[in-house]
């Protein structure tokens, strides 16, 4: 079953990236990612990880050197944050819609101006529509966890498509806390052998083929589609990968979302990233005041978890959505294609706006939200536009 | 350095029916270079004319695997291919990234950089075309002192950034200058190249009828005056010691160059250079042969 480690969540990626044998690292540093490439770094120099380590000029080129590596076959890793991902934009775009498997681990931060270290997830949601899985870690546990399973999906030949773990800045990334950690012989009969996929798409001198050149109108739609048909097997693959996990660590990630206390409740808060856990620190005070509500993580947000987030739903009075994450002039990202999956259900969908450049997120705060869902209920107003909580609004005076 | 025509395979690795313009000096240098590996190499592809002439989905016009990339990204993706192969332990695939002059020149110069300081074991061949052709002939930094451009229409202001200098900067162990127009000498850079371990450059000189203003049976003409004309000197840098090439070699005393307007006459780029532009570019090729003079002499 492994050990235990007091270690952040930027050593849990890691630790999981050396326990998954990784072959080609590419990458940048940036606060608060850094962390997790210097202990790669140092994991590579030690020997205790037989990596190829290119120690890139910028993101950009992280990337594009992590494509060069998945089309060899090999299996390839970055890590990188806020800034840098909008840096390495173009071509994280690239891996995704040409189908290159390896995992990137982001960690959550808010874009400047005005520069911010600390966590908000626009980041990584500018990045919803590339092709890439993505999945949010409430914990170091699930940090851990989560990337050495994205080895799997990534690589899983009905998929084969990038995977992206993103965990929070400084709360998740720097804040040290007990991981337990499979062992090594485990992960290898779980993972398969680095290296040994057989892409659709491999260079080979011996059988040449030509990636990404032109394609005109009537072939390209056809690329897309299968993409998306990559991302529905994703569904399934995700599950599956979950569960055998389990049974090599006990424990079992078998769903897209992770509902807490809903099957009797009548209002449910919809949350993803570090702060679940002070969602469900909530639901349980609610519940002693005698409110009937429960709370869900969103494990991913691609492939959106639709189906797993409307039998959740189905018989609730309302439902919140807390963003971590604005659309100007729209309003939070998650709150929108939440309220799109549920339209036909007819039920309010309260969105609130949270933490923006890491303010935090407290246990009260969630509390109010929850109080709010039930003013509106008893009020029947339906709902109002998004909610900012903890806005100072005395600025705007 | 002797190679002849005849040692060369048979096989083509650029087939017919690709999409290049007619004269093309970017699918000659294909050619030769598929020659020159036989066949045995990754190509490696960002956006330039080179995305087109492969010819669209579900065909390709080269025979050997062709990663295309982003602009920026070719000498990063090398990188990558390079350190995969090593992991999986093939050792013997040449990764060879084959950019435009803007690809390499302007845009991707970053990770150009970055890959030449690592020493990346990768062939980067520049073929230099002197303007963004794929997009309908704009200037680039490689684009010479004078010439006409869809962004410079009274002549580019600014005289030719001389890449294989900054890479050769770099210290990496092969650095050279090769025209498209002179078959052998660039075979066999390449060919040196491939033997070489860590990072090698080469910059092929590129005349392409459709941006240059020329007709397409003039292709080669215009690139062996160019080096006649000493506007283009064949070299490399092997291990920091210069060396001049080919017909290269003869026209350090500038008495043994073509008039350099016999180059520019025949190129519709240059038709509305005036007589004060033309001396200026002179007084610019001529400091340039003194650096490479220098350069020789320093050794
Ligand atoms: C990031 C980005 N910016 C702009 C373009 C548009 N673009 C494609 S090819 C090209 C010019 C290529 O010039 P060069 O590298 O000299 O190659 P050539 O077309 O001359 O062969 C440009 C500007 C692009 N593909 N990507
Ligand atoms: S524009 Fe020039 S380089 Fe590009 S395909 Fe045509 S001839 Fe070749
Ligand atoms: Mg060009």
């Amino acid at each position: 079953m492994g050990v235990s480690k007091v270690l952040t969540g930027n050593y849990a990626v890691a630790n999981a990236v050396k326990l998954a044998k990784v072959q080609v690292v590419a990458a940048y540093p940036i606060t608060p990612q850094t962390t997790i490439v210097e202990k790669i770094a140092q994991f590579v120099e030690n020997g205790e990880l037989n990596a190829k380590y290119i120690r890139v000029e910028s993101e950009h080129s992280a990337m594009a050197a992590c494509i060069g590596a998945s089309a060899t076959g090999a299996r390839a890793f970055t890590a990188t944050s806020s800034h840098g991902l909008m840096y390495m934009s173009e071509v994280v775009w690239w891996a995704g819609l040409g189908k290159f498997p390896m995992v990137m681990a982001v960690v959550t931060r808010a874009l400047a101006p005005p520069w911010s270290i600390w966590s908000e997830h626009n980041d990584v949601l500018a990045h919803r529509d590339c092709g890439w899985i993505i999945f949010f870690a409430e914990d170091n546990q699930e940090v851990l966890d989560l990337t050495i399973q994205s080895f799997r999906i990534s690589e899983d030949e009905k998929v084969l498509q990038p995977v992206m773990v993103t965990l929070d800045a400084f709360i998740l990334s720097h804040t040290a806390t007990p991981v337990s950690i499979p062992n090594q012989s485990d992960v290898d009969g779980y993972l398969p052998p680095p290296g040994s996929r057989r892409l659709p798409f491999i260079l080979d001198p011996a059988n040449p083929l030509t990636h990404g050149n032109l394609a005109y109108p009537r072939n390209f739609m056809e690329f897309r589609y299968e993409i998306e048909r990559s991302m529905g097997n994703a569904r399934r693959i995700i599950v599956e990968a979950g569960r055998e996990y389990g049974k090599i660590t006990g424990r079992y990630y078998d769903s897209l979302i992770e509902p807490y206390r809903c099957s009797d409740a009548d209002a449910v808060l919809i949350c993803m990233g570090s702060s679940a856990g002070d969602a469900k620190d909530a639901v349980d005070i609610l519940r002693d005041e005698g409110y009937n509500i429960g709370a869900v993580k969103l494990r991913t947000i691609r492939p959106f978890p639709y189906e797993e987030l409307r039998d959740i739903c189905r018989n609730k009075r309302i439902i919140g959505v807390v963003d971590r994450d604005y659309s100007f002039g729209f309003g939070g990202i998650m709150h929108g294609e939440i309220k799109s999956a549920l339209s036909d259900l007819h039920i309010p969908v309260q969105g609130f706006i949270a933490g923006l450049g890491g303010r935090d997120i407290r246990v009260e705060d969630f509390i109010q939200m929850g109080r709010k869902l039930y003013h509106i209920i008893e009020s029947g107003v339906g709902e109002f536009p998004p909610i900012w909580i903890n806005l100072r609004r005395e600025v705007f005076r | 350095m002797s190679i002849s025509i005849r040692d060369l395979p048979l096989e083509e690795y650029v087939l017919l029916g690709n999409a290049a313009c007619p004269g093309c000096p970017a699918s000659i240098g294909l050619r030769m270079l598929g020659k020159a590996l036989e066949g045995k190499f990754i190509l490696v592809v960002p956006a330039c004319c080179t995305s087109i002439i492969q010819g669209p989905y579900p065909k390709s016009a080269i025979k050997v695997p062709v990663l295309n990339i982003a602009f920026a990204a070719s000498a990063a993706t090398a990188s990558g291919i390079r350190a995969g192969f090593e992991a999986l332990g093939k050792k013997d695939v040449q990764v060879v990234v084959w950019a435009g002059d803007g690809g390499t020149a302007d845009i991707g110069i970053q990770a150009l950089s970055g890959a030449a300081e690592r020493n990346e074991n990768i062939i980067y061949i520049c073929y230099d075309n002197e303007a963004y052709m794929n997009t309908g002939i704009q200037r680039s930094s490689a684009t010479p002192y004078g010439a006409w451009t869809t962004t410079t229409w009274r002549g580019k202001t600014e005289f030719k950034k001389n890449v294989p200098l900054i890479m050769a900067a770099h210290r990496v162990p092969y650095v050279a200058t090769a025209s498209i127009a002179y078959p052998l000498d660039f075979i066999a850079k390449v060919r040196k190249a491939a033997k070489i371990n860590g990072f090698k450059y080469i910059h092929l000189h590129a005349p392409c009828p459709t941006g240059w203003r020329f007709p397409s049976d003039k292709t080669i003409e215009v690139g062996r005056l160019a080096v006649l004309t000493g506007m283009w000197v064949l070299y490399e840098i092997e291990n920091g010691v210069f060396r001049l090439t080919g017909v290269s070699k003869s026209l350090l005393d500038k008495s043994k160059r073509k008039p350099i307007e016999d180059y520019l006459k025949l190129q519709g780029r240059f038709s509305k250079i005036s007589d004060e532009q033309i001396d200026l570019l002179k007084r610019h090729v001529d400091e340039l042969w003194m650096e490479y003079k220098h350069l020789m002499e320093s050794g």
